[in-house]
């Protein structure tokens, strides 16, 4: 049972990845990159390690989601122009 | 940037910031017995006052939080860190002692032998320096955000 989560989340890993790469819209490759970093927290606890987990579930989809969305916000969009 | 979000977004990010702030807290202070510590939980709190300032207006958030009170929880939580760690000097043991464990007073409880369902009042000066690690964990990372949104702010201003 616990491989078969494993497997999903390893699947949904390289899904989100591929989609903050491939995405045009800056906005919702932020978002895909908090979902690709909550993913890898699960990741982590599978894995055995609560306390990274923890700190990746934090810092990876909290506070840097917040940073690229400011940071979007304070540039403008060329390539969509 | 110069809008804030809408009614939906402000209220729940409202709402959820307490719930955030209080299991970030539960965090820090169950650091020595369950994963997790004094920078997980710093950062979980933060990331509560950075939800904050992203759903609402910057004028509006520096009405209720000032950036000063930020600065002074960074300087607290390093202050009461070092200044525990040097405690144990006056006392006659070495630099960072852990001379409050088993003492019997604050954090002194000695553990009994055996599996526990993990007691809180233990592990002397280690739930302390959690404390102050969470403290300036979370005032530093609310003011890197609180920072870069006043750069915006002041750069739109300025051309």
């Amino acid at each position: 049972m616990i491989a078969i989560i494993h497997i999903l989340v390893l699947i949904g890993i390289i899904i989100t990845a591929a989609f903050i790469v491939w995405q045009k819209n800056l906005i919702a490759a932020a978002i895909a990159f908090a979902a690709f970093s909550f993913l890898l927290s699960i990741e982590f606890y599978i894995l055995q390690a609560p306390d990274v987990a923890i700190a990746e579930a934090a810092v990876g989809a909290g506070v840097s989601t917040a940073i690229f969305l400011i940071a979007i916000w304070a540039t403008h969009d060329q390539e969509a122009a | 940037m110069s809008d804030c979000m809408s009614k939906l977004v402000r209220t729940t990010a409202d709402v959820m910031f307490l719930f955030i702030t209080v299991f970030g807290f539960y965090i820090v202070l169950h650091g020595h017995l369950t994963p997790g510590g004094g920078f997980q939980g710093g950062a979980i709190v933060a990331g509560g006052f950075i939800l904050l300032i992203v759903a609402n207006r910057l004028e509006d958030f520096l009405k209720w939080f000032q950036k000063r009170s930020f600065q002074s929880c960074e300087v607290s939580g390093l202050v009461l860190f070092i200044g525990t760690a040097l405690a144990a000097i006056p006392l006659g043991y070495i630099f960072f002692k852990n001379f409050l464990n088993g003492a019997g007073g604050l954090f002194g409880q000695a553990v009994p032998f055996g599996i526990n369902s993990g007691i809180l009042n233990t592990a002397g000066t280690i739930p302390i320096m959690n404390i102050a690690v969470g403290i300036e964990v979370l005032g530093g990372l609310s003011i890197i955000v609180l920072y870069m949104t006043s750069g915006i702010r002041s750069h739109e201003e300025g051309e």
